[in-house]
């Protein structure tokens, strides 16, 4: 049993769905007085860069549904995670690599790269979801 | 004591109704009293929860026509 306030979330998926279910882990835990720790990988970082507007797409109905209600925006929650949790949000150094972003192209709530390494060692004893 | 802030979060969905609290008891002093407005029904569970999590009062919650009314002091 884990007997800590650590909660990490690696993201990968470009869904909806699963954005979203990371958002709220994330947002939550943080405003619950978790020490959060959130890292974006694979086919997830790329809503994060700055002015993105591309539309996550659906999973199935829950998604659809999402969308024609009032659900808060995944985007939103991360940073509110942030703003108001005091979470800590790094995209993986591969990615930016493989996608080519510089470090000044994620949107301003999002921390320095970071490797597997470190993410591995400060996610040790601690809650670690994965989306 | 202050005028009892009120935050209309009706019409938003889980986690939407939290964070307006948590945006918004920063707002008030304390021991000032805020009515949260939901309709999120996993909300009017979630929320006392998390004052109790944190260290603040809840006072009392009650639905009337779908919309819970939540009641609580800023403790801190």
């Amino acid at each position: 049993m884990v007997d800590s306030n650590k909660i990490s979330v690696v993201v990968v998926s470009d869904k909806r769905e699963q954005l979203q279910m990371a958002a709220m882990v994330a947002s939550v835990g943080a405003v619950s007085g978790n020490e959060v720790l959130v890292f974006l990988s694979m086919n997830a970082l790329r809503y994060f860069v700055k002015g993105a507007d591309e539309q996550a797409p659906c999973e199935g109905p829950v998604g659809k549904r999402m969308e024609q209600k009032k659900v808060p925006p995944f985007k939103a929650l991360f940073e509110q995670a942030v703003t108001l949790g005091d979470a800590k949000i790094h995209p993986c150094s591969m990615a930016m690599d493989v996608l080519g972003i510089e470090q000044g192209g994620l949107e301003d709530y999002i921390g320095e790269a970071m490797g597997l390494t470190m993410f591995l060692d400060a996610s040790r004893d601690g809650q670690v979801w994965s989306f | 004591m202050a005028e009892k802030k009120i935050i209309d979060a009706r019409g938003s969905f889980c986690p939407g109704p939290l964070m307006e609290l948590i945006a918004g008891i920063k707002m008030v002093g304390i021991g000032d009293e805020i009515e949260v407005l939901s309709t999120d029904r996993g909300s009017a569970g979630d929320i006392p929860e998390w004052l109790k999590k944190v260290g603040h009062e809840f006072l009392g919650s009650r639905e009337e026509a779908g919309v819970w009314h939540i009641n609580l002091k800023r403790s801190k």
